[in-house]
């Protein structure tokens, strides 16, 4: 039992230091991931971390939180998976209701506005800077690369749900696996 | 009734969402601005803001402030505002924690499935244009002012190239992109 509790509250604050301490989204978490879980706790083997990683890519949800899931599992059962993703989102989402509360009365306000008014292209920015970093991981070449620019399309222009394009995405796939078309 | 709403609207975002946070900006976006209509596109770039310069996974850090956002901007007081972040964090982990769940399980027991593996290349590309269609649907006058010889329109373009540059290239990391955008608005607006 006293173990089984010491297990619980590892993978507790754990994974509360990945959570509260990377700003910029799940990648970022990547290298303090490694740190945290394969050469301090030693709960992974580098390579076990490396296919965790790609299967938590490759699931629907948020990345981290798909890793707390298959670490939170591994080490303690279900359990340990509600602890694990308790303690991976807890600090973000204080700090985001508490900034959420202060900020609508700011709103309008000169300061906070001009802040925004750089701010409202930089995000647009960073949001299509990954574009082109996924395209290489996701092995775009000219053969393939209609299927991406397609999917933006039907969703930019003609207002098509992503959720549309997704599950299209999914049939396509188990449609070109069943033929077993090599590419 | 918003807050049974908002809960399953975020648990089909959670599903839904292929490739990590930024694809998950696609789905909200397409949710709780132009389907539901509960915020503006500028509160909701807004929100994306303050999601990436904040600890944590920015999928959640959306989900948590979009839902904040809806509620209170229905009327509802904060407690419930508050109830409806939580809701939303909430309903956007639980769908993809039990696949996730499902799918170790069948692991532990067979080996990679060669079509399985055919449907997540086939995905992989098309996050790729959905991550893009979200950053398409925000080139915006509200977020860039309107285009012309203006000093907005001018100092908002050369933020988006130099920003875009650098994270691309140089990986800088968002926060400091978003601190020195902060500057620059701060000493030109």
């Amino acid at each position: 039992m006293s173990i089984f509790a010491d297990m619980y509250r590892a993978l507790f604050f754990s994974f509360f230091r990945i959570g509260t301490f990377t700003i910029g989204g799940g990648y970022v978490m990547i290298p303090i991931m490694e740190e945290e879980l394969v050469d301090k706790r030693k709960w992974l083997k580098r390579d076990e971390f490396l296919d965790l990683m790609s299967l938590s890519q490759a699931m629907p949800g948020v990345f981290a939180v798909n890793m707390a899931t298959c670490v939170g599992r591994r080490v303690a059962g279900w359990r340990g998976v509600v602890c694990a993703i308790a303690g991976n989102i807890m600090m973000p989402i204080v700090i985001i209701l508490l900034l959420a509360m202060v900020f609508r009365h700011f709103r309008g306000n000169a300061v906070v506005e001009s802040i925004f008014m750089a701010l409202r292209p930089a995000v647009v920015a960073l949001i299509a800077a990954p574009v082109f970093r996924l395209a290489k991981s996701a092995k775009v070449s000219w053969r393939n690369c209609w299927i991406p620019v397609v999917a933006a399309l039907l969703i930019w222009l003609f207002g098509v749900s992503p959720v549309w394009v997704i599950l299209i995405a999914i049939a396509g796939g188990l449609v070109w696996g069943k033929l077993g078309r090599e590419d | 009734m918003i807050l049974l709403k908002l809960f399953f609207t975020f648990l089909k975002i959670g599903i839904f969402t292929f490739g990590g946070g930024y694809s998950m900006i696609a789905l909200i976006q397409n949710e709780v601005v132009e389907k539901q209509g509960w915020m503006s596109a500028q509160e909701f770039t807004d929100i994306l803001a303050i999601s990436q310069m904040t600890p944590g996974p920015v999928g959640i850090n959306t989900a948590t402030y979009a839902g904040y956002t809806a509620v209170v901007n229905s009327g509802l007081p904060v407690w419930e505002g508050v109830v409806g972040s939580l809701l939303a964090s909430l309903a956007v982990i639980l769908l993809p924690v039990a696949a996730m769940l499902l799918v170790l399980r069948y692991l532990s027991h067979h080996k990679d499935n060669p079509l399985v593996e055919k449907v997540f290349q086939v995905l992989r590309l098309t996050v790729v244009g959905l991550i893009a269609a979200a950053a398409l649907l925000l080139l915006t006058p509200e977020s860039f002012g309107a285009p012309g010889l203006n000093k907005q329109f001018l100092v908002s373009v050369a933020l988006f190239v130099a920003v875009f540059y650098l994270s691309w290239r140089h990986r800088t990391s968002p926060i400091y992109l978003i601190i020195g955008s902060a500057i620059v608005g701060l000493l030109v607006f």
